[in-house]
């Protein structure tokens, strides 16, 4: 009997699988996946499992307890609804992709210790990746290298966290994290970054809209799930976040009330309602922290509902911008209806799951008496309805008609969509159900009198104005500055500012370069040419004119002294041989004559004594 | 879909407007006969809270949303191209 079945590795393991399986027997066996992981973590006793150790440290891969528990119940069955959405979905690399990214949210959810969770948040940032670039055109290419850059930065400031971290607590258990110091503030901002907190929540809107049809429906559930559940383990009660939740929850609403692409417009209400979140963990008491869970458990649902719903149209139309739709409901009037639903839920209507969990952080914030933070949350869920509640529908479904005629996605598609928003309603009819798994004791009655009554004053009086002003919230083809400005343009702008100081810098060291060093070396060399041309050629000239010279006296030697005393020689040796010549006549008795003389002198030298 | 074809009919507008106006004054005057939870801040205790705050946030954030937009946010669609 296993102990203890870490359900991301199912997933993550499971992945493996995928390209060796065809037709039904691969649609049934990604829908065995997540449901093999929910049984897993329905399972796990409370306590820690799957301790390994590495290099003297403990790694923690399971870590149960209640709140890590009810976030991997929404990631199985967040993926389930997904695989079932996307089963029509022909390329395996998709689903192996949303596996991994899955099974790296829950590794992430159950780590005990700041290795392990780092190791998973990678995995979830490269597996994420693939599921924006399998769409395959220029704009998800582009988006995703932004995206991974972004995400990259994050997970330096996170590792960079951790290693300070331990260096100066050695440990890497993480708990809650004491405030304060670099490593408190790295840590925070790498999980900020995934949690898409304004400034660092471009990458959000950026990218989701650019993902698969299939992938943006995985990616608006988990990783910023996944950043909420890291807050509230590691920085509940940090007052920072008030502000910051609270200003996410508005920047989001501005930015949808101006936006014309459906899936961005869904994309910053993702942002938006994160806030909520964030303000929760950062009021850290019971019920905020309660309500941040529950929050998040109930969003997950909506808004892959709301994603698969405007997935479902441009999957149908291959259109996702508001100017260009219309009229849908005609056609496909059961995703209308889902995609309602999702609407109803993340506007907070009463009965619908929303209103069950965004009151309970609104409420944290009264009971904390955070005046100003009630009273921009509660604006933002009017900004909420008029984005996704009123203009998203009006301009899609109703409105003018574009004439586009169609028919309801796939059967799966809609049995997804179904499955989320029967869960959205069931959680807003029997709030019960989701308060018993919150990580707290709940104590919370959300269907006062006075609540539903104020929630529906807020949500009609909003529509009456929306219907109003339905001219100036007319959707405009545009795309709307963000902080993505800075790495998208600002970079090339800098790039071009630059230009000129470098080209200055270039000038005056070229004209250095110039004057130091080219100026001395073409003076040596012309020094030198000079020394050449004067003093070694004068040299050389002088030696060769002296050469000659001496040639010349040489020649003259030779022609007078030498050849003169050879001539002598031979006229004084061919006079003496004239005068031999006579002498020699060839005639016998001369050469006798002659020898008889010779007697004579010899023997005459003898007898008068002279010796030889 | 016979519902939303019929609530768009031109002939049964002036019905939809009537009935929409008489649930806006119905879910403004309930405000008024609810039970209040002493609340922690003044506009707890204030009746119709709800609807005039919905009212006023839903026109601020139109407005102001649109007007930073022009003047500010929004660009052209081909900005980054």
């Amino acid at each position: 009997m296993i102990e203890w079945a870490h359900p991301g590795a199912i997933l993550i393991i499971g992945a493996a699988l995928v390209p060796f399986l065809k037709g039904r027997i691969k649609q049934t066996y990604l829908l065995i996946l997540p449901v093999l992981a929910f049984a897993a973590i329905v399972s796990a006793a409370p306590g820690t499992h799957g301790v390994v150790h590495l290099l003297n440290q403990k790694l923690v891969f399971g870590r149960v307890d209640r709140l890590s528990l009810v976030f991997g119940y929404i990631f199985a069955i967040m993926a389930f609804i997904g695989v079932i959405y996307g089963m029509h979905v022909k390329r395996d690399g998709e689903y192996i992709a949303a596996l991994l990214y899955v099974g790296g949210s829950m590794g992430a959810v159950f780590a005990g210790d700041f290795i392990t969770l780092f190791i998973f948040w990678e995995l979830m940032a490269f597996a994420s990746l693939f599921l924006i670039w399998f769409k395959g055109d220029k704009a998800s290419d582009e988006a995703g290298y932004r995206y991974i850059l972004v995400h990259i930065f994050g997970g330096v400031c996170l590792l960079g966290g951790i290693i300070l971290y331990y260096a100066n607590t050695g440990s890497i258990e993480f708990n809650a994290i004491k405030t304060g110091g670099p490593a408190f503030y790295m840590i925070l901002a790498g999980f900020l970054i995934n949690a898409a907190v304004p400034p660092f929540s471009a990458w959000l809107a950026d990218a989701y809209p650019e993902a698969t049809i299939m992938g943006a429906v995985f990616m608006c559930a988990f990783t910023t799930k996944t950043a909420v559940y890291v807050l509230i383990r590691g920085f509940a009660g940090t007052e920072l976040l008030i502000w910051m939740g609270v200003i996410m929850a508005v920047y989001g609403v501005v930015y949808a009330t101006l936006e014309n692409d459906g899936r961005r417009l869904l994309a910053y209400h993702i942002i938006s309602q994160v806030g909520y979140m964030v303000a929760g963990i950062g009021i850290g008491t019971e019920l905020a922290l309660n309500g941040s869970t529950a929050h998040a458990f109930a969003h997950i649902l909506y808004k892959g509902l709301l994603f698969m719903g405007v997935g479902a149209v441009m999957q149908m139309t291959g259109k996702r911008k508001l100017t260009d739709l219309g009229g849908i409901y005609k056609t496909m009037p059961i995703t209308m209806i889902l995609y309602m639903v999702g609407a109803f839920s993340i506007s907070a209507f009463p009965l619908f799951s929303g209103f069950v969990s965004k009151s309970m952080v609104i409420s944290a914030a009264e009971e904390s008496h955070i005046g100003w933070a009630v009273l921009l949350l509660t604006s933002a869920s009017s900004g909420t309805f008029i984005s996704l509640g009123l203009k998203l529908p009006y301009y899609m479904f109703f409105g003018e008609d574009s004439g586009i005629r169609t028919k309801e996605p796939p059967l799966n598609m809609l049995v997804g969509m179904g499955i989320a928003a029967f869960l959205c309603i069931a959680i807003g009819v029997w709030p019960g159900a989701l308060y018993s798994v919150l990580p707290f004791p709940v104590d919370y009655a959300p269907y006062t009198a006075q609540h539903v009554v104020t929630a529906l004053g807020i949500l009609l009086f909003t529509a009456l104005g929306f219907f109003l002003l339905l001219k100036r919230i007319h959707p405009e083809p545009s795309r709307s500055l963000d902080t993505d400005w800075f790495y998208r343009k600002g970079a090339r702008l800098f790039l071009k500012f630059a230009e000129r100081p470098v080209a200055t810098v270039d000038a005056f060291v070229g004209e250095l370069h110039t004057t130091m060093a080219l100026g001395p070396a073409k003076r040596l060399a012309s020094v030198s040419l000079s020394f050449d041309i004067g003093i070694i050629d004068a040299l050389v000239n002088l030696a060769g004119w002296l050469t000659r010279f001496a040639a010349w006296v040489a020649h003259k030697f030779d022609v007078y002294v030498v050849d003169g005393l050879v001539n002598s020689a031979a006229t004084l040796v061919s006079v003496n041989a004239g005068a031999w010549r006579r002498l020699q006549t060839g005639q016998i008795q001369n050469y006798a004559l002659i020898m008889v003389l010779g007697l004579v002198v010899i023997i005459g030298g003898i007898l008068l004594g002279i010796r030889p | 879909m016979k519902i939303i074809d019929w609530l768009a009919d031109a002939k049964n507008r002036g019905f939809v407007k009537k009935a929409s106006y008489a649930a806006l004054v119905l879910v403004f005057g309930a405000d008024f006969f609810v039970h209040r939870h002493h609340g922690a801040f003044f506009w707890d205790n204030l009746p119709g809270y709800g609807a005039v705050y919905g009212f006023i946030s839903c026109i601020v954030i139109i407005i102001v949303s649109k007007a930073i937009g022009h003047a500010w946010l929004m660009k052209k669609e081909d900005y980054y191209d």
